[in-house]
């Protein structure tokens, strides 16, 4: 059994490494975009896992997220997050989650954009889009991560009801196909991916995202006023 | 000045040229070591890595046949995790399944303080120095998906960077520098920072108008025409004006 480390004095979004985030894990989305995986500009489905960087200026916690003037509202796109406890590279799928220090619920924030082409890096990782909760779950008072419900509520209402389930690569697939090309570090973070439909939100409102039993994540959004 | 992080003796040092002493290094201690007893770090540790893609105009033209989406108006920004960092005379892995990985010499700009909504014309004053990157690719793992999807631009150990943190005083213009690979010595790419299309002022600008760059983070600038395949253990010379040279081995995945 791996010694896995899990950070529980200070919270995640001051320790969290590497942000790791994987578009269309979740079948609906990937199936939702039909026969455009195989027209420009993909021409063909995705072989390895759509990964993408949250970097740390997007790190923070619950609370206010400023909408930056030039965006009218953003995508809530709740994740959990796998929160790494030793280094994992070439992991099979049978040990993976033994690298796995805990769950952490997280909302990966983005300005809405249709095309995956390109990286998108300015929709992305504008400061403070990716959200943590207070405290991270350890592992091992989850059974299996790949079936946690998933709620999103905006402004007390019930938006969004998924489960961890239902995905292209399961929890341990995707840590053993990402580790078969890049080292996780301890304290990395990997997202299972966001389910599709994530709710958008505008300056005024508020989301509340539930996990299974994890810590819950609540945030509010802002106008971020602009200087003179 | 020049900086490096090296390792010596199991301890990790600040260490500095010695003057006219090449294979010489003076250590932050006052030691003086033989350049071959150490191990060379990334000059600097890393925080946010952000790259670059088709930021030289012949680059662009070279890859054009390529290209599904014509050139945006906005920089292709991508971005990397620190596992994808080496240091000088580093080892960077091919696949046995790769036939194209490739090179990539670009000009690495370290930010010495937090930027946020810099205009390009104050933006220089922001970098802490730069040093010399070579960001392999992998051309088979290429998919138009976030592309350069990260299988191709965040593998371990394949961006090397260094061997100098060079202060950006001994740099006064970042957009006259000419940037040359040699494999086994001979001269395979040459290019010039003037034909950047996005310069590392105008960089730091759009980058800092949605994100907040802080100390230590990296610009990797892109790189110019001239790639062509490298084999293993070929010795892959990256160099820039006033930078260096910084060399890199490429070994058989274990």
């Amino acid at each position: 059994m791996l010694y896995c480390t899990l950070p529980t004095h200070s919270a995640p979004w001051t320790w969290a490494g590497t942000v790791y985030g994987v578009m269309l894990n979740h079948k609906p989305a990937l199936e939702a975009l039909g026969d455009a995986v195989q027209q420009p500009p993909y021409q063909a489905a995705p072989k390895a896992p759509v990964l993408y960087i949250k970097p740390r200026n997007t790190h923070a916690g619950p609370g206010a997220v400023m909408i930056p003037p030039d965006v009218s509202e953003i995508e809530v796109g709740a994740c959990l997050g796998l929160v790494i406890g030793q280094t994992t590279r070439n992991v099979a799928a049978a040990d993976a989650l033994e690298h796995v220090a805990g769950y952490l619920t997280v909302a990966d924030l983005r300005v809405p954009h249709a095309s995956l082409y390109r990286p998108s890096v300015k929709l992305i990782a504008r400061d403070g889009f990716c959200r943590m909760a207070s405290s991270a779950t350890p592992r091992a008072r989850i059974a299996n991560p790949d079936e946690l419900d998933i709620r999103v509520w905006v402004d007390d209402i019930l938006v969004q009801q998924s489960t961890t389930g239902d995905r292209v690569r399961t929890a341990a697939q995707l840590l053993a196909d990402v580790s078969s090309f890049m080292t996780l570090a301890a304290g990395d973070i990997l997202l299972l991916g966001v389910s599709h439909g994530a709710p958008r939100v505008q300056p005024g409102q508020s989301s509340r995202i539930e996990i299974g039993d994890l810590e819950p994540l609540d945030n509010h959004y802002l106008t971020t006023l602009e200087l003179p | 000045m020049k900086l490096a992080r090296v390792v010596v003796a199991g301890a990790i040092h600040t260490a500095y040229p010695v003057v006219d002493q090449p294979q010489l290094l003076q250590l932050a201690n006052g030691r003086v070591v033989n350049a071959n007893d150490v191990q060379w770090l990334p000059p600097v540790a890393a925080r946010t890595l952000i790259a670059l893609g088709l930021n030289y105009a012949d680059h662009v033209k070279e890859l054009a046949k390529e290209l599904t989406v014509t050139q945006h108006d906005e920089p292709l920004v991508f971005l990397k995790g620190p596992n994808s960092l080496v240091g000088h005379k580093g080892q960077s892995c091919k696949p046995p399944d790769v036939q194209h990985m490739h090179y990539e010499c670009e000009l690495a700009v370290v930010i010495g303080r937090t930027t946020k909504h810099i205009p390009a014309s104050q933006a220089l004053d922001h970098v802490m120095g730069y040093t010399i990157c070579n960001d392999y690719a992998f051309r088979e793992y290429l998919e138009n998906w976030y592309r350069p999807n990260l299988r191709v631009k965040n593998r371990d150990q394949c961006t090397a960077l260094g061997p100098w943190l060079v202060t950006a005083d001994e740099v006064p213009n970042p957009q006259a520098l000419n940037l040359r690979t040699t494999v086994n010595g001979k001269v395979v790419q040459q290019g010039n920072t003037a034909h950047m299309i996005h310069g590392v002022a105008e960089l730091i600008a759009y980058l800092s108008s949605f994100m907040t760059l802080e100390a230590g983070d990296i610009i990797l600038t892109g790189t110019p025409d001239g790639v062509t395949p490298v084999a293993v253990g070929d010795e892959v010379v990256t160099a820039i004006d006033g930078l260096g040279e910084l060399t890199n081995h490429v070994v058989s995945t274990p």
